[in-house]
């Protein structure tokens, strides 16, 4: 089974100048262990919105790719924003799932991909022409490379859910600080505070 | 697509050509919304002009998030809502605080004044606490003369100092859904 650390590495060295949001808990710490970057707005609350927040972006930066990186747990919660994604048709915009079938903050409970709810057929009924379900290395070099030819010729919305291991590496924190995180993310577009 | 036919028994109003002309005025162009009969108006024109991007949502908290996502790649919102959408926001709110976002909504108010539909009034009623506990500033709007001015000073407030906002248009402005 893919581990979640070694998935995302990959997905970093394949983001190029992708803008990414994480939603909480541990896709922002898989992000920030393969290297912080201010170009990474990190989600430690608001669950339910990783999606939404990227496709805001993404709707802003028609030019910039975006790359939602968040937890099966956490697009459930969201999951009528896959509906909201097909109806805007994002080209630049990616929505990867790690889904490792459960709550790992909480103490590992099971979600309901364990028992047959199906990401990839939820989004592609939502109208994403692009939607994976990734198990093993190959498929996610195929991801890591339809990642690369989405930011080169805006081919339309992807999303991808990853079956990974229900593990729980250590924790790699990125700062806390909203205000700083919204902040530096904003500088790396040429944006200043207000 | 096939027409549609809206019903008859909708509350019209004459200030949305007012709201959409002070929108352009503020450069927003980007509105997520669930709709509302006191909306009507402004989502029809948003529709029509090529400039503006509503956005269309399953739930309002979609909007809160979408709107702190917009800001951080740059762009103005403005999140179209219900009083009874407002509790589908709460936790969604928090990034506004975490983050100190900008942000404006405006909340067409059910269960408030002259309401037909009691199921309306507990959130109605709750409306203004939640949002104050929040942490947004709320304005509510009953007469016509007030609502431009209003609008324009949380637009205003929100975008020149990242405050968060949001305008209440009571049953006394938009009228009440005729039964």
């Amino acid at each position: 089974m893919l581990q979640r650390r070694e998935v995302v590495a990959q997905i970093n060295q394949a983001r190029g100048q992708a803008l990414m949001v994480t939603g909480l808990g541990s896709s922002s710490y898989d992000l920030h262990a393969a290297g912080d970057d201010d170009r990474n707005f990190y989600l430690w609350g608001a669950m339910g919105g990783a999606a939404m927040t990227g496709l805001g972006v993404a709707m802003a930066q028609p030019e910039r790719q975006v790359i939602v990186l968040t937890g099966d747990g956490e697009m459930l919660m969201g999951i009528g924003g896959l509906a909201t994604i097909g109806v805007q048709q994002p080209d630049n915009l990616c929505v990867i799932v790690l889904d490792n079938g459960h709550y790992g903050e909480t103490g590992m409970q099971a979600s309901h991909t364990q028992f047959g709810v199906d990401l990839p057929t939820i989004a592609r009924a939502s109208g994403l022409p692009v939607s994976l379900a990734v198990e093993n290395e190959a498929e996610l070099q195929q991801l890591c490379k339809i990642i690369t030819t989405q930011a080169a010729d805006k081919s339309g919305a992807i999303f991808a859910s990853i079956k990974v291991a229900a593990e729980s590496p250590e924790r790699s924190l990125p700062i806390v600080d909203g205000v700083e995180i919204k902040n530096r993310f904003r500088r790396t577009l040429g944006l200043v505070p207000l | 697509m096939a027409e549609v036919v809206a019903p008859k028994n909708s509350p019209k109003n004459s200030w949305g050509a007012d709201l959409f002309a002070l929108l352009k005025q503020h450069d927003v162009s980007f509105l997520p919304f669930v709709p509302d009969a006191g909306h009507a108006d402004l989502i029809a024109l948003a529709h029509a002009d090529n400039d503006m991007q509503p956005v269309v949502l399953t739930t309002e908290e979609e909007g809160v998030a979408l709107a702190c996502g917009h800001w951080l790649g740059g762009k103005k919102s403005v999140l179209l809502m219900q009083s009874s959408g407002v509790g589908n926001t709460i936790n969604m709110l928090s990034m506004l605080a975490n983050c100190r976002f900008p942000f404006v909504t405006l909340v067409t108010m059910r269960g408030e004044f002259g309401e037909f539909n009691s199921w309306q009034v507990p959130m109605g009623r709750a409306t203004p606490e939640v949002l104050a506990a929040m942490g947004l500033s709320v304005h509510t709007v009953t007469q016509e003369d007030q609502l431009v001015k209003t609008i324009d000073a949380a637009l205003y407030s929100a975008y020149a100092s990242d405050q968060q906002v949001a305008v209440l248009l009571s049953q006394q402005l938009v009228g009440r859904k005729e039964w």
